[in-house]
């Protein structure tokens, strides 16, 4: 067999100096558009997101004639399209996580058995991914939303089966080098368990993978649960997610352009600052994904 | 070359396979059939008639069996929203709509895509280079109903130019046809850029450089050919992202093709259509992929005489 080199050294700059090409300008937009509205929506938001207020209906935006009342302007029944904005910000953060964290740990945990114990499971769960990968995602959001209804436990299901095979197969690759190094038959003859093994010594070594692979896909969760809400198989109203809002903009366009394009804006620049701070982890943690 | 073809087939059919039972297990979970198509006031009697007719005293293997056995048919029953109208009948009626859309967006990806990334890697940090790339972060940030809303608002609103929504002439597809393939166009310049890039850097340009060969043959016969496997293999993710985006433009666009038709019956708690619409897309989503795989083993010889 050909020897495996792990510590293969890859010429890497050091944190620090990695550092100075920071993404900070995306950072900052995720912030403002994103993470701050999430997590204090209360205090931020200026009205209340979900009660009708007839008399302010279809006010124009700031510098479109409104005022700073409404500075995004209002909809049709009169709420405020920035409350709404701000108070779905937490609707999207909490599917893609945890849409997100149930891809990573499933595919994570599949990828890691599979790669170590090989044989017929690996054939199998291999062969899950394939499968997975061929079946495009909104195959199964439909058909979920037409079985048991669209909820956000339906729109968690589909985020998660988009992306756990990703994770599955670049976590097994990474175990199949891992399983033959020298720090793995050592701990093996020190008397350490299987199970110790993948989960103390193997597991560490792929986190920065599951890491930064994570932060690549959260772009295409909030994309994915964006298109859902947008089609009405995502979280039901009235639950202001920002593909709704667009959604709800969508037969006003000719007239005040402002109910749909907004929210839009809001998904665009969280997406474009969460990819461009993607990139940077990748380049610094983990440049092999490049590829992936 | 059969082998790796009759290889790739088996496992979409296997893969499909998969998918009808998925599409039977989830109609197992959507409840009773009785509750949804017996009126509340159906006799015992009745019910008891309709369970036998229906198989549903069956095993459940050998419901999915029986499933299986009319969906190879291609029937699914007849619609529950559109009445008179075989599931699958329906649903092939609105097939040819959507296949002229995706055959214009996967035309305007390739117009489009293939020239900027071959130009992007040629010209490489060239002013050209840096709007592909710039084009490429911006075309995967946009969510693509969002674009398509933002189209009408331009073309259609303002200018005046297109139609806003609905089907009829050659002018109600561009709209639609951009907004599906704006994110393909960027995913695929990228692609063909990196592909490019790594090819002209190989030893047998060089050598072709020092043979004379005039740049522009050194791009598109030797380069190009060679790079020309990286975007192809793409294009089996392509086929999967069109038939995505066309569930969620015809809906922005009040396109009667079959996402559009997927919507309505999921809305309409129509059934019998939405399994109909899942096989329909899993089949040509699968037809495509093999395309793929045959024009693969055309481009690169390597697996023809393996």
């Amino acid at each position: 067999m050909a020897e495996v080199q792990i510590s293969a050294q890859r010429p890497r700059r050091s944190l620090w100096q990695r550092s100075r090409d920071f993404p900070i300008l995306p950072l900052a937009v995720l912030l403002i558009v994103f993470i701050i509205p999430a997590f204090f929506a209360h205090w931020i938001a200026l009205h209340d997101p979900y009660v009708p207020n007839l008399r302010a209906r279809l006010q124009p935006p700031i510098f479109f004639g409104g005022t700073w009342e409404y500075p995004l302007g209002t909809d049709r029944l009169g709420r405020d399209i920035y409350s709404r904005i701000v108070h779905g910000a937490w609707y999207v953060l909490a599917v893609s996580f945890i849409g997100i964290l149930v891809g990573v740990v499933v595919g994570t945990t599949l990828g890691l058995i599979a790669g170590y114990v090989r044989g017929w499971f690996d054939g199998f769960v291999m062969r899950l991914v394939d499968i997975s990968l061929a079946l495009p995602a909104m195959l199964l959001a439909l058909a979920l939303a037409a079985a048991m209804g669209a909820s956000f436990l339906s729109v968690v299901i589909v985020v998660g089966f988009a992306l756990w095979a990703y994770f599955a197969r670049q976590v097994r690759a990474e175990v199949l080098l891992l399983r033959n190094a020298d720090f793995v038959a050592r701990s093996r003859v020190a008397g350490s368990s299987h199970f110790r093994i993948l989960f103390r010594h193997i597991l560490p070594n792929v986190t920065n993978t599951i890491v930064v692979l994570a932060t690549l896909q959260v772009g295409i969760a909030i994309m994915l649960d964006a298109s859902l809400s947008f089609l009405g198989i995502g979280i039901p109203r009235p639950t202001p997610t920002w593909g709704l809002l667009v959604s709800d903009g969508r037969d006003f366009i000719a007239t005040d352009w402002w109910i749909a394009f907004f929210p839009g804006l809001a998904i665009m620049l969280t997406v474009l600052s969460v990819n461009m701070i993607g990139d940077w982890l990748r380049d610094t943690l983990d440049p092999r994904l490049r590829q992936v | 070359m059969l082998r790796y073809l009759l290889q790739r087939g088996a496992s979409s059919l296997f893969a499909l396979l998969i998918i009808t039972v998925i599409v039977f297990s989830l109609s197992q979970l959507s409840g009773s059939p009785v509750d949804a198509l017996l009126p509340d006031d159906a006799t015992q009697e009745q019910i008891d008639i309709f369970i036998r007719e229906w198989g549903l005293d069956q095993p459940l293997w050998k419901q999915y069996l029986t499933f299986l056995g009319n969906a190879v048919q291609g029937d699914f029953g007849v619609s529950l929203k559109w009445p008179g109208e075989s599931a699958m009948g329906f649903v092939l009626d609105r097939m040819p709509a959507t296949l002229r859309l995706g055959g214009l967006a996967i035309l305007i990806t390739l117009i489009i895509a293939l020239p900027l990334g071959i130009a992007a890697a040629v010209y490489k940090g060239s002013a050209i280079d840096r709007i592909a790339q710039g084009f490429a972060l911006l075309g995967q940030s946009m969510p693509n109903f969002w674009l398509g809303i933002v189209l009408i608002w331009i073309f259609s609103v303002w200018l005046g130019w297109l139609p806003t929504s609905g089907i009829g002439s050659f002018a109600h597809l561009i709209l639609p046809a951009i907004a599906i393939a704006w994110f393909q166009i960027s995913a695929l310049a990228r692609l063909t850029r990196s592909a490019m890039l790594e090819v002209l850097d190989a030893e047998y340009i060089k050598l072709a450089r020092v043979k004379g060969v005039s740049e522009w043959a050194v791009v598109f016969k030797h380069a190009l050919r060679n790079a020309a496997v990286v975007p192809l293999t793409y294009f089996g993710i392509l086929a999967a992202s069109i038939l995505t985006g066309s569930v969620v433009i015809e809906s922005v666009y009040s396109y009667p093709g079959m996402g559009w038709v997927a919507i309505e019956a999921i809305r309409g708690r129509d059934f019998p259509v939405v399994q109909a619409v899942i096989i329909a897309y899993a089949v040509i989503y699968m037809l495509s992929n093999l395309l793929v795989d045959l024009l693969y083993v055309i481009v690169n010889p390597r697996i023809k005489h393996g």
